[in-house]
């Protein structure tokens, strides 16, 4: 006999196990063609079987070999749980199954540390959840319709200046405009949020602006999405439907000089230009797009080679917020002549007030908007200790950085949109409405939508592969076969159909407090059913 | 909900026209108080028009603290009134022990100031007024302002009115403008100060309905202005943008209307003037309304002016027959007080409109 080499990687040591049902398995070999992990593989088994092969029953027991879907074992191939092979078998033969006993995070540390993509696996906390839209209206203030009446879902993108620096002058009944104000676009309340071509694949961003384009132009639903570092096709860039996008400066600059070349072309202006100071899912981490993602596309369009392309943690150069509003905010909106809002997005942080705080202090007035992301948010790629332990969450650093704002009396003047774990549960439109009383203007989204496009990553360890080029649903890869694998207008289709569903949902909850413009900052109609929430959000506690 | 109303008239009326007004709108309130705002006062006050007015309720420490203060700050009283209160047992109301009307002439100091000055000045008195009164809760002061007189009381308000004898029509309580409301206690605890009409530097307001952005509204208005606080009624912000959009800001008054209820971002866009009104809700966002209300309010130059909000869920009607114009809650309140009038003349405003009396009893009608 031989001895059990204890120290051998089996796949009961890995996350997922293949459950495997040979009598119904044709050996089609369709799952074996799907798994871009390399995961499984047809091999043959000796077995002992039971066999009749006479025209009259003559059971007789052999030895004999079959075929099968065996699981590889080693970590390199671990199986991700993505569960292609179950979506692609015909006879529902096999399936990836959760191994509670996985001793993967140790094993897979061994080659160092853990990459991967997705949000945060241990802070999957849900403050929103035991939030509830509490103060209803009844009888004295009547309900609305949300069939029948009418409601603005606009959301300021852009500085906003304090009614007494308004350059206004009285000219009889009138108020007439004197001087030039900074740029401010009423937008929708969800901005797409950065996701890059790179980290997205080509197919996949196109999708999403896709989906951009339509709600804008068949449903007049001002949704603008966030280019996400890396530039964008020329082809957008001198489109008109530039207008839809945010374009974004992070620390590695990518695609940026692309975007300056475009500029004499541009038709048109773009919404805004956000920068990139830092992102929720990794702070203080940079960005990362691994060279297997660098296909000969994206070298293009970020002008570089086939590397492993690191963004920095920080902008080189910076010393300060003060300087920051000196040199990016102010060049970035020179480059547009002062008529694009640039926002700025961080990581939230224990000292986002004291950001926010010198922002509204600025006296140049030129902060267009503090996005703020919290630790559920997602990213392609990023190393899982920066995922799982550093961040913040976003609803109290929200709710604060709404409340030093108040204190001042300046809210609104640099509009707050938050996100990081958005929409997580699949119902963004009550984390939106929530967010929205508790002072944000508007909220960013991103994760959901790729997994409107069919990503089937979650917060319980499920693919999350984003930074492995080998994608199975063709989104977060640059393999040409892979992103065949996503079908373009089905997955725009898919965006615009959910946000028309959020849109109706937003109404249905703006109509029982009997509002039809965005409740910003009204937190006297939220509960919460868990005191300490309430306590800190400072909004009535109910059980 | 509350009832509310007010009458612009050319000649002189004594306060019970203001209660007739309210009373048939009974159905609308639960009598748990009434109260007025006068303004361009005749009667005993008509001799002091330009002195300041001090409306007070109070204890007898109260007015100690209030005369020790005037002394001090050298304001000199040159007229005071205190109403015959009616003791008769049986009446329902939660009467204060002492009401002052009481004229004072400007410290010497700033007799000969500026305008802007003394509006600051006599603002400031109530407000210490207030804090001294509420530290020693000692009694409520409504208004400290030339030619306007408040009266607040919780009560009946049929008692209210026989308490301080003002079904008597006997000419010493008289103004061309009064401005009314009679309450309907929801949310609020029922205390003096959260009864409409509201009142600062010359702007009297009262509105119904619930203001549901009051928070925002509240949050917003505590770091603009010394004056706006309190916040005992959601009510209470109506007012203070009112002053704040005309007062502060200087707007036309068209803007007031802008600034509570924006127009539609598809409505802006089609505007001559969308860049003028976008800035305006931008920097203005916290001041919108969004429920159901309908606003009262009377300027210091004497032009009532009354809206509602957006969805006009809260109803108002105005009517006059050229001697007097009324406006108010509910039709029956003007049948009652002018029941000649050409009711086919009656005006129900619109959710986009703003309605403007002035002193001539012209009647002006804005479209936003």
């Amino acid at each position: 006999m031989e001895s059990v080499r204890t120290q051998d990687v089996s796949f009961n040591d890995l996350p997922w196990k293949i459950a495997h049902y040979p009598e119904r398995c044709t050996m089609c070999g369709s799952c074996v063609a799907a798994c871009t992990f390399n995961a499984i593989e047809p091999a043959m088994t000796r077995r002992s079987l039971t066999v009749s092969r006479k025209v009259f029953p003559e059971p007789v027991q052999e030895h004999l070999t079959r075929p099968v879907i065996l699981q590889k074992s080693g970590v390199e191939n671990a199986c991700v749980g993505c569960g292609m092979c179950e979506k692609i078998c015909p006879n529902a033969a096999i399936a990836p199954v959760r191994n509670p006993d996985s001793r993967f995070p140790l094993l897979a540390r061994i080659k160092g540390p853990v990459k991967r993509g997705g949000r945060t696996n241990l802070n999957a906390q849900r403050t929103l959840d035991s939030i509830i839209v509490g103060r209803i209206s009844q009888m004295t203030d009547p309900s609305l319709d949300s069939e029948r009446h009418t409601f603005d879902i606009r959301s300021p993108f852009g500085r906003v200046l304090q009614s007494r620096e308004l350059p206004l002058r009285v000219e009889g009944d009138n108020l007439v405009l004197a001087d030039k104000t900074p740029p401010v676009r009423w937008i929708y309340p969800a901005v797409f949020s950065d996701m890059s071509v790179g980290a997205l694949s080509t197919r996949a961003w196109e999708a999403v602006a896709l989906a951009t384009a339509y709600l804008n132009e068949k449903y007049g639903m001002p949704v603008r999405m966030c280019s996400g570092e890396g530039g964008m096709p020329i082809k957008l860039l001198v489109s008109e439907q530039l207008r839809y996008v945010i374009l974004q400066i992070a620390s590695g600059h990518f695609g940026w000089n692309r975007i300056i070349k475009a500029l004499p072309k541009m038709k048109t202006d773009p919404a805004g230009v956000l920068i990139k100071i830092g992102q929720g899912a990794k702070p203080g981490d940079g960005g990362l797009l691994p060279a297997a993602k660098v296909a000969p596309h994206i070298q293009a369009i970020r002008g570089v080679p086939k590397a492993d392309l690191l963004s920095p943690p920080n902008h080189q150069g910076l010393y300060s917020i003060e300087e920051s509003v000196q040199k990016m905010h102010l060049s970035l909106n020179a480059a547009f002549g002062f008529r694009v809002p640039v926002a700025i997005k961080c990581a939230a942080s224990s000292t986002s007030v004291s950001v926010y705080n010198n922002l509204l202090r600025d006296p140049y007035k030129i902060c267009g908007g503090f996005f703020m992301d919290g630790i559920q948010g997602g990213t392609g790629a990023a190393n899982e200790i920066s995922l799982d332990h550093t961040g913040h969450p976003i609803v109290s650093k929200l709710r604060d950085c709404y409340l030093a704002a108040v204190a001042q009396g300046l809210q609104g003047q640099i509009p707050l949109w938050a996100g990081g774990g958005i929409g997580m549960t699949g119902n963004a439109a009550a984390d939106a409405f929530k967010m929205l009383c508790l002072g944000a203007n508007g909220v960013i989204m991103a994760k959901m939508l790729i997994q409107l496009l069919g990503c089937v990553g979650n917060e319980r360890g499920r693919c999350n592969s984003c930074s492995t080029g080998k994608c199975p649903t063709g989104i977060c890869t640059q393999d040409p076969r892979l992103i065949k694998r996503l079908d373009v207008d089905r997955g725009a289709e898919n965006i615009v159909n959910y946000m028309l569903a959020f849109d109706s949902e937003l109404r249905k909850l703006l109509a029982p407090v009997g509002n039809s413009s965005l409740p910003v900052g009204r937190s006297d109609a939220l509960v919460s059913t868990d005191r300490a929430v309430a306590d800190k959000l400072g909004i009535q506690y109910a059980c | 909900m509350c009832r509310i109303g007010s009458i612009k008239s050319r000649t002189p009326l004594h306060p019970s026209m203001a209660l007739r007004l309210m009373l048939s709108q009974q159905e609308g309130h639960d009598n748990s108080g009434f109260a007025m705002v006068m303004q361009d006062l005749a009667g005993v006050f008509a001799p002091y028009k330009d002195k300041p007015l001090l409306s007070l309720a109070c204890t007898d420490r109260g007015k100690q603290i209030v005369s020790d203060y005037m002394d001090k700050k050298g304001f000199v009283q040159v007229f005071q009134w205190m109403p015959e209160v009616d003791l008769r047992p049986g009446l329902r109301i939660a009467a204060m022990p002492a009401y002052l009307f009481r004229n004072y002439d400007y410290p010497e100091n700033m007799r000969n100031a500026g305008r802007e000055a003394r509006d600051e000045l006599l603002l400031d008195t109530r407000l210490a007024l207030r804090k001294l009164l509420e530290r020693e809760e000692s009694g409520f002061i409504y208004s400290f302002w030339p030619d306007v007189l408040t009266l607040k009381e919780i009560g009946y308000p049929e008692d209210i009115a026989l308490y301080f004898g003002l079904w008597e029509d006997d000419g010493r309580l008289m103004a061309k403008n009064i401005v009314t409301q009679a309450r309907q206690n929801t949310n609020y605890a029922i205390v003096r100060y959260a009864a409409h009409p509201f009142f600062l530097q010359g702007y009297t307001l009262c509105a119904n309905g619930e203001n549901t952005f009051y928070t925002k509204n509240m949050e917003f208005q505590k770091s603009l202005h010394r004056g706006y606080i309190g916040f005992e009624s959601d009510s209470q912000n109506f007012l203070y943008t009112l002053h704040y959009v005309l007062h502060e800001l200087k707007w036309p008054i068209r803007y007031y209307k802008h600034v509570i209820t924006p127009l539609p971002f598809v409505e802006t866009e089609k505007r001559a003037d969308k860049k003028e009104l976008s800035l305006i809700r931008e920097s203005l966002a916290h001041l919108e309304i969004n429920g159901p209300n309908t606003i009262i309010g009377l300027l210091p130059g004497g032009q009532m002016i009354t809206c509602c909000d957006s969805k006009k869920l809260r109803p108002v009607v105005v009517g006059g027959d050229g001697e007097m114009v009324a406006i108010t809650s509910e039709v029956c309140g003007l049948n009652t007080i002018l029941p000649a009038r050409d009711a086919s003349k009656d005006i129900y405003p619109h959710e986009r409109e703003m309605v403007v009396i002035d002193n001539d009893l012209a009647v002006r009608r804005w479209n936003q």
